[in-house]
């Protein structure tokens, strides 16, 4: 089995500062807007080389997706960042008027998605975003796992036409993907091969998921990891094809199990090849103050908690 | 100068287009979309600077945004009568598979739209966006946009409000369809707003009231004393004292005819009031 190893952790949030500085560079449409979290947003470096396409909005979210909404309509490509939670959940109707139904060429940046934003708690943290957004008509939603992903997928997001929602994260997490990596929305990306049980994760999980099937293989069970960071468009003959060849299936996710990837991948198998599956993922509960560490422990969404839901679907294959 | 009488027949048909519309479909807004003829009329038939060969950027246009969506009929017939595309297709206005969607929108791809609106507030903070953009493009044209006095209760306005101002968008006319009534009756008494040109100027826009909302003449003259006060740091709003349901007498001066269609008789003294100038769709 393919092994994955790290010799840095970098935030997911970097890698978007990275991508978007790039953006700036190479491509003269790109506009970047913020409510007040520059530096939550790693923005900084966009905006000291392009003072003139940049737009502090201030505490206003509502007021910054219709602003971005009117950029498109002039050519411009807004990329706006805030806390996953104010991009979505508080701003729900004007990204479903003035974006999705529009159809305006917005890209909506989320970081501190998810439990992993720490210490704040559950007013900060969002674990409901993935099926908000993917419930929006012509939303693609996107989650990256580390530096290099985030990086390349907001680059990627540039040059695809339609509205997209790109989540990602606050704590520093390995980065073992490649940092010259081709981003293809809506491809799944096979990270293992393996004949015992496929493992497809999304965002920080897809660590885990690596780990889990590390530990897995020494108790001699063979498991396919999978990393979509699309979730919609969902790459289902990526799914198909693996859960053909392994019977059985986890999925893993920082995200309520009502509304996200785990449902979008439920719908693909009750639909063409009904498959046992196994939820990680939230309960249907909101979070809590933390670490980021302690709060993926106490709600079950590392290694050692994928592990036991391998176990467990084994069993039901 | 503008040929008054001329603009006058315009605005009669638009008033006839307005409830025969409303009428066939026995649902949509009468009252605010009568209230504003006079203003799309200036609008369009005046004021504006555009082409009807319509492109989604409108780089060198002016452009204007329909924030309060529900006055869709005055809107579609305005761009329908200014070339936009054919008069006959008002016909198809809210029926299952048209372009004349009930609250407008660019879903269906209706030239001359350029956001979907309805659910109210959203307008301002899109052009100001677009406003934006044209300074981007070094393009010196006018954004305009028109709101409703009772939908200045959603907050996202205020958001808007002091952002253009902070911002210096001086590209932007915004206009308050000031008629006085919302829904479920006169806003001073669904939710008193103060005085709203205190308001404005206290967030930083240069305000001017027009006291005549009806009368074509002092519309033009109002939409071009603002469109003098465009480029000079400041937003520009205009208060503009309307009637709701003007035209016809039994919609005046209620809110009554917000979002009620005439009847067969009804719809006969409306169209008696305003006798065909243009030709019907």
């Amino acid at each position: 089995m393919k092994k994955y190893t790290y010799t840095e952790k970098q935030d997911t949030r970097s890698g978007f500062g990275a991508g978007l500085a790039e953006l700036g560079r190479t491509n003269p449409n790109v506009v970047a807007l913020c409510a007040d979290l520059i530096g939550s947003l790693k923005m900084e470096k966009f905006i000291e080389e392009n003072p003139e396409r940049f737009f502090q909005i201030g505490i206003a979210e509502a007021n910054m997706m219709g602003i971005a909404a009117g950029l498109t309509i002039g050519g411009k490509i807004p990329f706006t960042g805030t806390f996953a939670n104010f991009s979505t959940g508080r701003v729900y109707d004007q990204i479903r008027q003035s974006i999705a139904y529009s159809n305006k060429n917005v890209k909506i940046c989320a970081s501190h998605a998810g439990l992993t934003l720490g210490e704040d708690g559950a007013t900060h943290q969002i674990l409901e975003d993935i099926g908000l957004m993917k419930m929006l008509p012509g939303m693609t939603v996107i989650n990256t796992c580390d530096y290099n992903q985030t990086k390349a997928a907001t680059i990627a997001i540039a040059d695809h036409q339609g509205p997209v929602y790109l989540r990602f994260g606050r704590p520093k997490v390995p980065i073992f993907t490649d940092a010259d990596q081709k981003f293809e929305i809506g491809k799944a990306v096979q990270l293992t091969e393996g004949t015992d049980v496929t493992i497809v994760a999304t965002g920080h999980l897809v660590w885990e998921a690596l780990q889990a099937s590390e530990a897995l293989e020494e108790k001699g069970i063979s498991a396919e990891v999978i990393n979509i960071h699309t979730i919609k468009p969902l790459d289902k003959n990526a799914i198909l094809k693996s859960v053909k060849k392994t019977g059985c299936i986890v999925t893993a996710e920082e995200h309520n199990y009502l509304g996200g990837l785990g449902e979008s991948v439920a719908r693909v198998l009750s639909e063409n090849l009904p498959t046992p599956q196994e939820f990680i993922a939230t309960h249907d509960t909101f979070g809590e103050s933390g670490t980021p560490e302690q709060l993926m422990e106490k709600y079950g969404l590392n290694s050692s908690a994928i592990v036991k839901a391998v176990t467990k679907v084994l069993e039901r294959k | 100068m503008p040929n008054i009488k001329e603009l006058e027949e315009f605005a009669t048909q638009v008033r006839r287009d307005i409830v025969r519309m409303v009428h066939a479909v026995n649902s949509g807004h009468p009252g605010g979309s009568l209230g504003c003829v006079e203003f799309f009329t200036a609008l369009y038939k005046d004021v504006m600077c555009y082409s009807t060969d319509f492109k989604m950027d409108g780089k060198g246009e002016d452009l204007f945004f329909l924030s309060n969506g529900h006055i869709s009929p005055v809107y579609y017939s305005v761009l329908a009568r200014s070339g936009f595309f054919p008069v006959s297709e008002l016909a198809t206005f809210r029926l299952i598979n048209t372009r004349l969607q009930g609250h407008p929108t660019t879903h269906e791809g209706l030239p001359g739209v350029r956001i979907a609106s309805g659910s109210l507030g959203q307008g301002m903070s899109v052009a100001i966006g677009a406003a934006q953009a044209k300074k981007l493009n070094n393009d010196d044209s006018i954004v305009y946009s028109l709101h409703g006095d009772g939908e200045l209760q959603e907050g996202q306005n205020w958001e808007a409000i002091m952002y253009a101002a902070g911002k210096n968008v001086d590209n932007l006319i915004s206009t308050i369809d000031y008629n006085g009534q919302q829904i479920d009756g006169a806003t001073k008494d669904v939710l008193p707003m103060g005085d709203l040109k205190a308001k404005f100027e206290a967030f930083g826009w240069d305000v001017l009231e027009v006291e005549k909302g009806n009368d074509i003449e002092a519309v033009i003259a109002g939409l071009k004393e603002a469109k003098s006060r465009t480029g000079k740091g400041k937003p520009v709003c205009i208060l503009l004292h309307t009637v709701m349901g003007n035209g016809v007498d039994f919609m005046m001066h209620t809110h009554a005819w917000h979002g009620k269609a005439p009847n067969d008789e009804q719809l006969a003294l409306a169209l008696e009031q305003n006798p065909e100038t243009l030709g019907d769709y």
